[in-house]
């Protein structure tokens, strides 16, 4: 459904990504796991258009989509919820959930849509009228899954929900990330720090180190590598 | 009393005009975080739209000076600083979108000085006479003197003041637009054209300014090409008095401005007003930089 080939980016003189290949089938979660600065959030930037890469190519439903601005992408099915969630903090949560269904003219499908998103996060109907500037960082978060989601996508990327998040709403997150997949047979992929929890739930990971892809398989295999667990699941 | 009326109706219908010149700097800023330094002479250029598409009406034997006349003249005015707007972003700023803010200033105070001598260039160096495009009228009250232009200025402003919060507030587009002055990366990660919405707030802004140079003419009868310099000043001091970036800000500074100028104005210190002007905006400076209404923004990472 996607797929990344050997793509190159830099920041400047400083190259973020080295010949980084991957792909996603329908219906996976896919997971990026990764230490700080090693590519993942760069990886998710690339593929929405964010940044340009220096060479290879993205590909997504058979479509070479390199170098495609930013707001088309979206129309395509592929949503981006982003790092730091990136919710309009001005924009009443509704307002908030309105513009993730910005394209769609239909407003019997933005109605349904809506239904959909405030019966996955229940807290969101409680906080419709309040500006999203003024929910919990973990709200935060529900809120720009659910404006992700209002575009239905076919393919999310997902960049760190457990980020400032207490434990608890992380796990509760998750599981509904999840259920997303199960449901309604959404492709993620997800880039996240808490890497047992993001295999937890994957179909498949991929282990990024300076840039490059070190390793990948099914998330069972890269959990049970005694080098990942050292690394990057607290060993144990 | 009689005079404190009159200096009240004066004051509320210069600052209405501030007002509207007001709302498209901070509606440029509060998308691109930039000073559209040319905002002035758009100003300036509804004026002078107005001027000579009331003498092409009154040519083809269109009443101008007729309440409808008056109503197709402002709208002819607003339309067409709306397309030189927008033609100024696309043509000046929008190359420069990856440059540095800088740039972008320098830039826009090339196009004020490009419109401003090419005003000279077209229209000429020398004063005009604004026409009277709608019936003029004045009443007396008691003592107190005015004129039916003064009420029109407040009716249109007031008009388009509402019809700005509506579409800023209740439309598609408009939420749009506040969505993309929080977060033009998130914007354009929802489907946002950027681009599309920066055109739109600039004409926005322009065809206010347009109606703002309207009725600055109804009320200050003679028009000229650096005629937007004075008013152009001061309503950016407006829109950094209210909070730049604030549209209910920009709103009030017009009005608090259009009070104290005219306030100054009747006092024997009237040739102080300018400098009152400037003394407020280095106040704010000092003590309230973010402005009465605007909010300290909070960079996080």
């Amino acid at each position: 459904m996607l797929e990344l080939k050997n793509l190159v980016v830099q920041y400047g003189a400083i190259t973020a990504l080295q010949d980084v290949s991957l792909r996603l089938d329908r219906g996976e979660i896919v997971t990026l796991i990764g230490g700080n600065g090693a590519g993942k959030t760069t990886t998710l930037r690339a593929i929405s258009g964010l940044l340009r890469p220096r060479s290879g190519s993205i590909w997504y439903e058979g479509a070479d989509i390199t170098g495609r601005p930013v707001h088309k992408l979206v129309g395509k099915g592929l949503a981006h919820c982003p790092e730091g969630r990136m919710v309009f903090a001005n924009l009443t949560v509704l307002e908030n959930l309105h513009m993730g269904a910005y394209l769609q003219r239909d407003k019997r499908v933005i109605q349904k849509e809506l239904e959909f998103v405030l019966t996955l996060f229940p807290r969101l109907q409680e906080r419709q009228g309040q500006l999203a500037g003024t929910l919990s960082g973990g709200e935060q978060q529900m809120l720009a899954i659910g404006r992700a989601l209002m575009s239905q996508p076919r393919c999310l990327l997902l960049d760190e929900p457990s980020l400032g998040i207490a434990p608890l709403l992380t796990q509760a997150i998750f599981e509904k990330i999840a259920e997303l997949n199960r449901v309604r047979g959404l492709t993620i992929l997800l880039v996240e720090q808490n890497a047992n929890l993001a295999l937890s739930i994957s179909h498949r990971a991929y282990v990024i180190e300076c840039g490059r892809i070190l390793l990948s398989g099914p998330a069972s295999e890269v959990k049970a590598n005694p080098q990942i667990r050292d690394a990057y699941l607290g060993g144990a | 009393m009689t005079e404190l009326l009159q200096q009240v109706i004066n004051g509320l219908s210069l600052g209405a005009i501030y007002a509207l010149i007001a709302l498209g700097y901070t509606m440029v800023y509060g998308v691109l975080r930039f000073i559209n330094f040319a905002h002035s002479d758009v100003f300036m250029l509804g004026a002078f739209t107005a001027f000579y598409s009331s003498r092409a009406m009154g040519r083809w034997g269109f009443a101008s000076g007729g309440f409808l006349g008056g109503l197709l003249v402002l709208v002819i005015s607003m339309a067409a600083c709306a397309a030189v707007g927008i033609l100024i972003e696309r043509l000046a700023y929008r190359p420069l979108r990856k440059r540095s803010t800088l740039t972008v200033l320098i830039t826009a105070i090339g196009v004020s000085l490009l419109l401003q001598n090419g005003g000279q260039m077209v229209f000429g160096v020398n004063p005009k006479a604004f026409p009277n495009i709608f019936p003029s009228q004045t009443f007396k009250l008691g003592g107190l003197v005015i004129n039916s232009n003064q009420l029109v200025v407040l009716g249109v402003a007031l008009a388009l003041l509402t019809a700005l919060h509506w579409i800023v507030q209740r439309t598609r587009i408009g939420t749009a637009m506040r969505a993309v002055s929080f977060n033009a990366t998130a914007a354009s990660l929802v489907g946002i054209d950027t681009n599309r919405i920066i055109s739109f707030t600039f004409g926005l802004g322009s065809a206010l300014a347009g109606a703002g140079g309207v009725l600055y003419g109804m009320n200050y009868p003679s028009i000229e090409p650096l005629m937007g310099n004075s008013p152009g000043l001061k309503a950016f001091i407006a829109a950094v008095l209210g909070g730049i970036g604030s549209l209910p800000g920009a709103a009030l500074g017009g009005m608090v401005l259009g009070f104290v100028e005219t306030g100054v104005s009747g006092t024997r210190w009237s040739t102080y007003r300018d400098a009152v002007a400037f003394a407020i905006l280095i106040g704010i400076l000092l003590f309230r930089p973010a402005g009465l209404l605007g909010r300290n923004r909070i960079e996080k990472v």
